[in-house]
């Protein structure tokens, strides 16, 4: 599954330079490098990003974390959104 | 009030953040009220130091607070910051213990050295005070030979292969016509420009009156920012020309006591580097509980983190865009703070302006030099504090 | 309520869900700080 570039049978990891602060909401995530900040809305999100790290892929993070199948492509499309912020990067392994 | 997940599915960001978060996500830090400029503008009414100022080790227990609490950078400020002797020190105390620092200055000490050092971390970003594109105007506001000593500064950075810092003016009558020649300047020292609104606050309110821009320059202000899209920063400083049209960039919304607010040298805690009064004094960093406890529990903080009903603005379609506009224009100009805006742009503000009587809120501190030349006539006398010579043992 | 702020709701109310999961802003974007 691609959504706008983002592969989510990818690795991925949260960048170096962001910070993850979370919330009772969610979380924030500032950008110490593009100074964004960006705001994830609930928990399963906050820990699906967290262990991005953990799984080989996106997908099985997602997965990991509960996200039930019919809801992955709206997570997916968040993912994208901090791909495209670079909140989130490839792993290179 | 804590936002639980069942209503943070349903809430824009922006309302999010006027209930307030647990703890800042950026706040404004005024390391000294030190300088040696005399802007007549200065929000901060700063000169000389304080006597009481936090100590080298006062500033590294509020950076270890600020750590813990995931503050996610400071915008150190003054006065001028770096004639603090222990001023570098701070600065790489707060980025190894994962704070990002942001520092305003007006380039005094900004050598060749200094920025190279800059240039050198990820994590600390310079912004360079400018009032005017010309020598001509800058210094008519921020005195004699600072337009050059903010240009050395800049190019200092630049030939240093510092790219992206920010040069940040503050609009005013005189210097809206050299919105372009600003943009100019930004881009020949590889730094991004930044317009920010004059308040009313500190020494500003001396002459606000005479400084702020015209109703027709805010609108030729607006258009040239909604031409710049992204590329010129605001600070969020103008959401109340929203209400011209589409909204500028950034949240549109007042971050005081809720998302931001101002630690001051003697370690008070105010809601906006725009509000030192005591109407807007939330608590003090030397209190028990430290900062921690200020943000989260002081009645002020509370009470602006309730929501905003809007007042005799409710009842104007273009609320919603500028949210009543600045709490501390309004307050230093002696309007209601459910009312509009003094520079509200449908006309409110002059209108209230009108029946403003008697004589309107005055700075609680003011460490201004003694023998400021003044072109205008100061309005108070200077405070008592101990007459420090910010500049011992500075040599240019 | 004013016409410029129902058509807001209206706006807001066709987004789909995946819309808002997460919401961005430079963090410039917020009055308070210098």
């Amino acid at each position: 599954m691609s959504t706008d570039g983002f592969d989510i049978d990818r690795p991925w990891q949260v960048d170096p330079r962001v910070s993850v602060r979370p919330e009772p909401f969610g979380a924030l995530l500032y950008h110490f490098g593009t100074r964004r900040l960006s705001f994830l809305k609930n928990q399963r999100v906050l820990a699906v990003v967290r262990s991005l790290a953990d799984h080989p892929s996106a997908r099985a993070a997602c997965a990991a974390a509960g996200v039930p199948d019919a809801e992955l492509p709206v997570y997916a499309r968040a993912l994208a959104v901090l791909a495209d912020s670079h909140m989130i990067s490839e792993r290179t392994v | 009030m804590t936002v639980t997940p069942d209503i943070a599915a349903q809430v824009k960001l922006t309302d999010l953040f006027q209930l307030g978060l647990d703890a800042p996500i950026c706040l404004t830090w005024e390391l000294t009220y030190a300088c040696n400029l005399s802007c007549v503008h200065c929000l901060s009414s700063s000169g000389r130091r304080d006597p009481r100022e936090l100590s080298t080790a006062e500033c590294k227990a509020v950076i270890d607070t600020l750590e813990r609490m995931q503050v996610f950078y400071v915008n150190i400020g003054g006065g001028e910051p770096t004639v603090r002797p222990d001023f570098w020190e701070l600065v790489d105390y707060a980025t190894a213990h994962h704070v990002g620092v942001k520092f305003s200055t007006n380039g005094v000490k900004l050598d060749a050295a200094a920025a190279a050092r800059l240039a050198a971390s990820d994590y600390v970003d310079v912004q360079i005070s400018l009032d005017g594109a010309t020598a001509a105007v800058n210094d008519a506001v921020r005195g004699p030979g600072s337009y050059a000593t903010a240009l050395r500064a800049m190019s200092h950075l630049a030939d240093a292969g510092f790219r992206g810092f920010k040069v940040s003016v503050v609009m005013t009558r005189q210097n809206i016509p050299q919105l372009d020649s600003f943009k100019e300047i930004a881009d020949r020292y590889g730094a991004q420009l930044r317009l920010t609104r004059l308040r009313p606050s500190g020494r500003g309110a001396d002459v606000w009156h005479d400084l702020h821009p015209l109703p027709e320059q805010q609108r030729v202000l607006y258009d040239w920012l909604v031409a710049h899209g992204e590329q010129v920063l605001t600070g969020d400083s103008f959401f109340h020309l929203s209400a011209y049209g589409s909204a500028l960039p950034g949240l549109n919304l007042c971050g005081a006591g809720r998302v931001v607010c101002l630690i001051d040298p003697v370690g008070d805690v105010y809601a906006c580097p725009f509000a030192i009064h005591p109407e807007f004094l939330a608590g003090n960093v030397r209190d028990a509980g430290g900062f921690g406890a200020v943000w989260k529990t002081s009645p002020l903080f509370v009470s602006l983190r309730t929501p905003d009903t809007g007042g005799v603005c409710r009842s104007c379609g273009f609320y919603d865009s500028c949210r009543g506009g600045c709490m501390a224009a309004k307050f230093f100009t002696g309007l209601p703070l459910d009312g509009p805006d003094p520079e509200c742009v449908q006309g409110h503000g002059s209108a209230a302006l009108a029946s403003v009587s008697g004589a309107t809120p005055k700075p609680s501190v003011d460490h201004s030099h003694r023998t400021v030349p003044v072109t205008i006539a100061r309005r108070r006398p200077p405070s008592k504090d101990c007459d420090e010579n910010p500049l011992a043992g500075f040599t240019a | 309520m004013p016409e410029q702020v129902e058509q807001q709701v209206e706006e807001t109310e066709a987004l789909s869900t995946d819309e808002l999961l997460v919401e961005e802003v430079s963090i410039d974007g917020m009055c308070g700080v210098y």
